[in-house]
């Protein structure tokens, strides 16, 4: 039997090189697809293989490695990634937004403002923002080249018509550099904004669907909207209950049977760093009763 | 407070340990050896290698112990591992005219030189459960008959003498083979890759694309001209030695379906073909593939394209069953952040409903 030997960070050299390539055409031209040989991870697909071949192939030995999903270091995923390249490429970790020279995510973008010595690594499990309007990638690849966009905002107008509001709460679709559409990956569209010059990289990474794309640092993004219906992000009618912030993104925990619920930060670090900070909030004694 | 949100490190490797448990099963029942995975449960090593792209019986008797005997994680396992694995280059192409027959069956034809030969199939079993293997009674030896080195040339080369088929796509020698785990695919794809993807492809979802054929939805009027099963010699140039090493001979399973066509404009009415080929004895497998292939050349062919079956990108973006797993399972992981975004818009509507609903109300009254 052939004992397996594995490289730094997992991937074969040849396989980081190819990927590589593709990031850089990706930053080349910001917001196009590129198409790349994605490999089999030891992990499945639609858990964030894209992301982790992206890692893997622009993680050096100096690097300090953050992994989140849902905004959270301690959700059972991200545990599971930190933990395959503190094994695969003895990298040092962290959970600290600040301390991080690459971070890996799902759903969510840190509410901490990145700087220009990070890459924010997304996992994408669907990168055609035209998907779900148009099922073949023949089709969408030609709407692309053509910057043919009329559907999306045939869609975002229905949206309207039909319900006042455009009903895209995650995934909401963004104009990059003026010119490619695309995907942000199903983070909430509270966290749009932050991709507008940014300061650091943003790299997209699909496994299954073998695509790469970037966001180059300091790039234009802009959510796509009508000037009568400007994009607006959700706000919370409640405080983080824990750190007092009113301007992060909130989950809502179930807790008890008669409708109590509670709303804390979404990015636990963020709510960390806060409270160490001396912010409270109301604390789980408070009700914040939905009505 | 706020604990249960969250994974836990610990939380994963009980888990893991939990699993471990399970996989064992009761201890006192003696653990499965891969001897006997390989030998007695051979044709899920042979799907587990062919899905898995991968010819090794022991790391896929090893990778099914492992799965505890799901063949989709098997089949990820192996895939998972092939992925790490260098590449030499490819081999030369393979002479299944030159096979070591154990089975071969033509459906075209009532004999064929070097006859029908039967080997060891299901076929006319009866499908009667049999007490006797529950105690491992002993087996009779097979038969045996003289040595017979009649060439069994392929049904479809006789077919191909007379003119009647389409040839075979001459070898391109020399020519690079494409690879669709080194290139990402793109659409329109050609057979080459087609033919990749149907023999990675996961064999429950060709069987019904093929069985979809068989019932109208794209019709390829299908006939069994031959499966053959058996060893192949697998050769490799080897450049320094600048001619062709053999590596050894591999089992594989081939399937020539022989398909009516019409003609076109262009072309007289022949015999065209769908062609199967997978490791071991996979003839479901090869079967179901060589009905796909077929459906697929609907394009090349000149043929109407209607039906799933035909239609190359539907296909072949959802034939792999491990890409296919990990995006259904993945629904498993938590996506409490964008529900949020859901609940909040959710929310917002009904109130807005309500407050329409009331005004209608008032407006409905005030009428009156």
């Amino acid at each position: 039997m052939n004992a397996p030997v594995y490289n730094f960070a997992y991937l074969d050299e040849q396989t980081k090189r190819m990927i590589r390539r593709a990031i850089l055409k990706a930053i080349a031209i910001p917001g196009y697809q590129v198409p790349f040989a994605s490999r089999e991870m030891p992990m499945p697909y639609g858990w964030g293989t894209g992301g982790v071949q992206v890692t893997a192939a622009i993680l050096g030995r100096e690097d300090t490695l953050k992994v989140i999903d849902q905004g959270s270091d301690d959700t059972t995923n991200a545990i599971s990634i930190r933990k395959f390249f503190e094994k695969t490429a003895n990298v040092t970790t962290t959970t600290v937004t600040s301390d991080a020279t690459v971070i890996q995510t799902r759903h969510r973008i840190p509410e901490t403002a990145l700087n220009d010595n990070q890459v924010l690594v997304y996992q994408v499990p669907i990168p055609e923002p035209l998907r779900f309007l148009e099922p073949r990638e023949t089709e969408t690849r030609r709407m692309h080249a053509l910057g043919e966009y009329g559907l999306m905002h045939v869609k975002l107008y229905e949206d309207i018509a039909r319900h006042g509001h455009i009903a895209t709460t995650y995934a909401y679709p963004v104009k990059v550099n003026d010119r490619y559409v695309m995907d942000p990956s199903p983070t909430p569209k509270f966290d749009n904004p932050k991709m507008d010059n940014c300061a650091a990289l943003q790299l997209f990474g699909a496994g299954r669907e073998k695509r790469i794309y970037a966001i180059p640092p300091q790039t234009k993004v802009t959510s796509l909207d009508f000037e009568d219906h400007p994009f607006e992000t959700y706000r919370f009618d409640a405080p983080c209950a824990l750190c007092g912030s009113r301007t992060s993104y909130l989950d809502e925990v179930v807790v008890d049977d008669k409708g109590g619920r509670m709303f804390v930060c979404s990015d636990t670090d963020y709510c960390e760093t806060r409270r160490a900070d001396g912010h409270q909030g109301a604390g789980f004694g408070a009700d914040h009763q939905v009505t | 407070m706020y604990v249960a949100v969250k994974g836990g490190e610990r939380a994963i490797e009980n888990a893991h340990r939990l699993l471990a448990h399970e996989r064992r099963g009761d201890p006192a029942v003696p653990d499965l050896s891969l001897a006997q995975i390989s030998g007695q449960l051979s044709l899920a090593v042979d799907r587990v290698m062919t899905e898995g792209s991968l010819y090794d019986r022991e790391l896929a008797a090893l990778a099914i112990k492992q799965a505890r005997g799901d063949m989709i994680e098997a089949i990820f396992l192996l895939r998972a591992f092939r992925a790490t694995l260098p590449r030499f280059g490819a081999t030369e192409p393979l002479d299944t005219a030159n096979m070591q027959v154990r089975r071969r069956i033509s459906s075209t034809f009532k004999d064929v030189p070097g006859g029908q030969i039967l080997g060891p199939t299901f076929d006319y079993t009866h499908r009667l459960l049999d007490p006797s293997l529950t105690e491992g009674a002993a087996i009779p030896e097979p038969a045996q008959g003289a040595v017979d080195d009649t060439s069994m040339p392929r049904v479809t080369d006789i077919l191909g003498a007379d003119g009647l088929i389409e040839p075979s796509p001459a070898a391109g020698v020399g020519q690079p083979v494409g690879d669709l785990t080194r290139e990402p695919l793109s659409f329109p794809a050609d057979r080459d890759l087609r033919l990749q993807n149907l023999a990675r492809g996961d064999e429950g979802f060709l069987l019904a694309l093929g069985y979809s054929t068989q019932r109208g939805f794209g019709r390829t009027h299908p006939f069994a001209g031959e499966i053959r099963f058996g060893e192949v010699e697998v050769e490799f140039v080897a450049e320094d030695a600048g001619f062709a090493v053999p590596l050894g001979s591999i089992t594989l399973t081939e399937c020539q379906m022989v398909n009516q066509f019409k003609g076109s404009a262009a072309q007289a009415p022949c015999f065209t073909r769908g062609y199967g080929l997978a490791f071991g004895q996979s003839e479901r497998k090869t079967m179901s593939m060589a009905l796909v292939d077929r459906s697929l050349r609907a394009r090349e062919l000149g043929e109407e394209v209607r039906s799933p079956a035909q239609d190359e990108e539907f296909v072949m973006s959802h034939s792999d069953n491990v890409q296919a797993t990990g995006f259904v399972e993945h629904l498993k992981l938590p996506h409490y952040v964008d529900f949020q975004s859901e609940l909040g818009l959710l929310r917002k509507l009904c109130k807005e409903f309500e407050v329409a609903k009331e005004s209608d109300v008032s407006l409905a009254e005030a009428a009156e």
